[in-house]
């Protein structure tokens, strides 16, 4: 390893480079659906900091690093191997590592307000994915920030029990903002993470994301979701429906980052649009609306401010789901006079129907490698999930001990469950139904009603929409059941889905 | 010149007609004169004397028209048609929903013009997702039953709101009875 002194921030090597280009994308006006401002990142150089990433992938746990690849790694990593492994920070064995983030330090006083965010979001994420104990701030007010890494006093974390410290600094210049961040482990005082963030100054929250999903990815080998953004359907805006003599509430189409901090409105077309579903490349949603009077499917390209209508028009349409791959969607349509499953092109092309009974079929959600649907119907009576083979084979009924199941909603990879809401008094909860094991274990317990469960792409968290504080909003919680967060708050918020 | 008088008389008996319709419980109690609503139009014109006279001309259809002359949201506002209700999770046509619809299946070969769309709704008790599709199967069982009584198709369009819509706000069963219904609108006439 190179002498790795803390505090020569320019001149040494290790520190890795990502500029965050921020641009704010002008709505189209003339598009239909639209264009919503939004971020685009986009990475001039990642060089394998430390050059042992490559190390850290056996230790992270869990998953499969994939994300680290040991670019320009020398060509003789052999002896270097042994003597670094400290890349990965553990805690003391069967328990997380014990993370201190004490305050960002902002270079100059324009910086404050950013700095404070960055911090305040980074807890936040870490928080959410709860991989890190993150020792409590009012433990170390006493220990003074430090201004530079050479101030790190190592030996106060030491004594607090820290395994890591990170330090981070925050500069702005005219609109713009750097972030640095640096990740130590408190025993050897050598930086294990370091990088740097350039960009504007309009969503500070983005950097503090980056930074937990790469600390992530780095320390556990970890998917984090901290950019994902949700996308539902809302009352908020308080418009009536145009055109009905009945007083009636349009929902519009929203996006939001995971935790519901800048929500965006994607239609602006007063009628009722709902089931937002997003595509698995995240820069398309596909909905109901019922914009001409009826149900159908529209697709919104969010970043071109362009549409799509894959049924094109004239038959009742509603409930899309992407396939794994975005080729295709499954939705259900009543054009032959029943509601029933169908499948078509993302382009329109190769529609066919996958059902064929004359009770309701509905709901459908696709297994993740993309051969399977899971659905409701009420061929038994009250609504049940089923799973049929995307070829229309092999259909089976999954929920047997509930009295009213719907809104599957089939896990990501390495889990294999499907999540749906069952009727568990007057309302519903959310219950999955593990298939290795054919088990249902209930994760919402009846505080208010709780309906349509969309995973996080990583599978360790769902959205759902609940009652529990009176309107109707959007929360996340954990695929065990705990760490329950609101993330709307206006108006009455339906149908999340999470985006990869 | 009759002839002017005539369409004067007529215009101010609609007017009254829908001035009178549109607020009853108010306007009824206060004047003693029953022929007195042109009154509150204009004052002076004496012709409204022979109103008995002009009458007999038009008189079926100017009745009769206080449905057909209004506009497609005052009849919607108003509607002559009956909504049907349903069962919780139930898209069958009971007695009394045949009996409905059979009502409303004699208005619409009244005003062969009229075109609808049935609209199916749901109490919030089922799920946002399962309910658009018990919607979608209310306004097609009520369709269909329209269809076997004579309607032609393509007049009756249907469209399911699931339970996004509710006529009533409560959450009680009086509130859910009115919510799980086929509703009826005018289009087109």
């Amino acid at each position: 390893m190179k002498n790795l002194r803390p505090g020569s921030l320019k001149a040494s090597g290790y520190l890795a480079i990502i500029p965050v280009v921020l641009s704010v994308f002008a709505i189209v006006a003339a598009a239909p659906a639209v264009a919503v401002g939004a971020f685009r990142m986009a990475r001039s150089v990642v060089s394998g900091d430390l050059q042992v990433s490559g190390a850290s992938s056996q230790a992270g746990g869990g998953f499969q690093a994939s994300g680290q690849t040991p670019d320009q790694q020398p060509p003789a990593p052999a002896p270097q191997q042994p003597s670094e492994v400290a890349v990965v920070i553990s805690g003391d064995p069967g328990t997380p590592p014990r993370y201190a983030i004490p305050d960002f330090v902002a270079l100059n006083p324009e910086a404050a307000e950013a700095a404070k965010t960055v911090a305040q979001v980074l807890w936040d994420d870490f928080t959410f994915e709860r991989e890190f104990y993150l020792i409590p701030r009012d433990t170390y007010a006493s220990i003074p920030v430090a201004r530079s890494p050479d101030q790190i006093a190592f030996s106060a974390w030491n004594e607090l029990g820290a395994d890591a410290v990170l330090f981070g600094t925050v500069r702005k210049t005219g609109d713009m903002v750097r972030v640095e961040i640096r990740l130590f482990n408190v025993r050897t005082r050598q930086p294990v993470f370091g990088k740097e963030y350039t960009g504007t100054d309009s969503n500070p929250r983005l950097y503090a994301h980056t930074i937990a999903d790469e600390i992530h990815q780095q320390q556990r080998a970890l998917r984090g979701v901290a950019r994902t953004k949700l996308a539902f359907s809302s009352d908020r805006n308080r418009e009536r429906v145009a055109g009905s003599v009945e007083n009636r509430d349009v929902k519009e189409i929203y996006i939001s980052d995971y935790d519901g901090a800048n929500s965006r409105r994607i239609t602006t077309n007063r009628q009722l649009n709902l089931t937002p579903v997003w595509a698995p490349d995240a820069r398309s949603i596909a909905y109901t609306s019922y914009r001409r009077g009826y149900p159908d499917l529209f697709i919104a390209m969010i970043y071109q401010g362009l549409q799509q209508e894959p049924t094109k028009g004239g038959t009742q349409n509603w409930l899309p789901m992407f396939s794994p791959d975005g080729t295709r969607i499954v939705f259900t349509s009543s054009r032959e006079g029943n509601p029933e499953l169908y499948i078509i092109n993302r382009d329109g092309s190769g529609l066919r129907r996958l059902t064929n009974h004359p009770a309701i079929d509905t709901s459908p959600t696709w297994s993740p490698t993309g051969t399977q649907i899971a659905f409701t119907s009420d061929r038994a009576g009250q609504p049940q999930i089923y799973i049929v083979g995307a070829d229309g084979l092999n259909l089976r009924r999954l929920t047997t001990a509930e009295s009213y199941a719907d809104r599957p909603t089939w896990s990501p990879a390495p889990f294999n469950e499907i999540a749906f809401a069952a009727r568990t008094g007057p309302g519903y909860d959310i219950k999955i139904y593990d298939l290795a094991t054919g088990m249902t274990r209930q994760i919402t317990f009846g505080e208010g009603s709780n309906e349509s469960p969309a995973y996080a792409p990583n599978g360790r968290h769902l959205a759902f929409t609940s009652t529990r504080t009176g309107r109707t909003n959007i929360f996340t919680i954990g695929r065990d059941g705990r760490g329950v967060r609101q993330v709307t708050r206006d108006g009455n918020n339906f149908t999340p889905s999470w985006s990869n | 010149m009759r002839a002017y008088h005539l369409v004067i008389v007529i215009a101010i008996l609609l007017t009254a007609a829908g001035c009178s319709r549109r607020k009853p419980p108010v306007a009824q109690p206060v004047p003693p004169p029953a022929a007195a609503p042109p009154a509150t139009a204009a004052a002076p014109p004496p012709p409204p004397v022979r109103v008995e006279e002009a009458l007999p001309v038009p008189a079926e259809p100017v009745g009769e028209d206080s449905i057909g002359g209004r506009s497609l949201d005052e009849l919607n506002r108003n509607s002559p048609f009956k909504p049907v209700f349903f069962d919780l999770d139930s898209a069958e046509l009971d007695d009394p929903g045949r009996a409905i619809v059979g009502g409303n299946a004699e208005l619409l070969k009244k005003y062969s013009a009229w075109v609808i769309t049935v609209e199916g709704h749901a109490d919030e008790r089922g799920t946002a997702e399962y309910n658009l599709a018990l919607g979608e199967r209310r306004a097609v069982a009520v369709k269909t039953y329209l269809i076997s009584l004579g309607v032609a198709p393509d007049r009756v369009r249907t469209v399911s709101y699931g339970k996004e819509f509710p006529f009533d706000p409560g959450h009680n069963e009086a509130a859910w009875s009115k919510n799980r219904r086929a509703h009826f609108v005018i289009t087109s006439k």
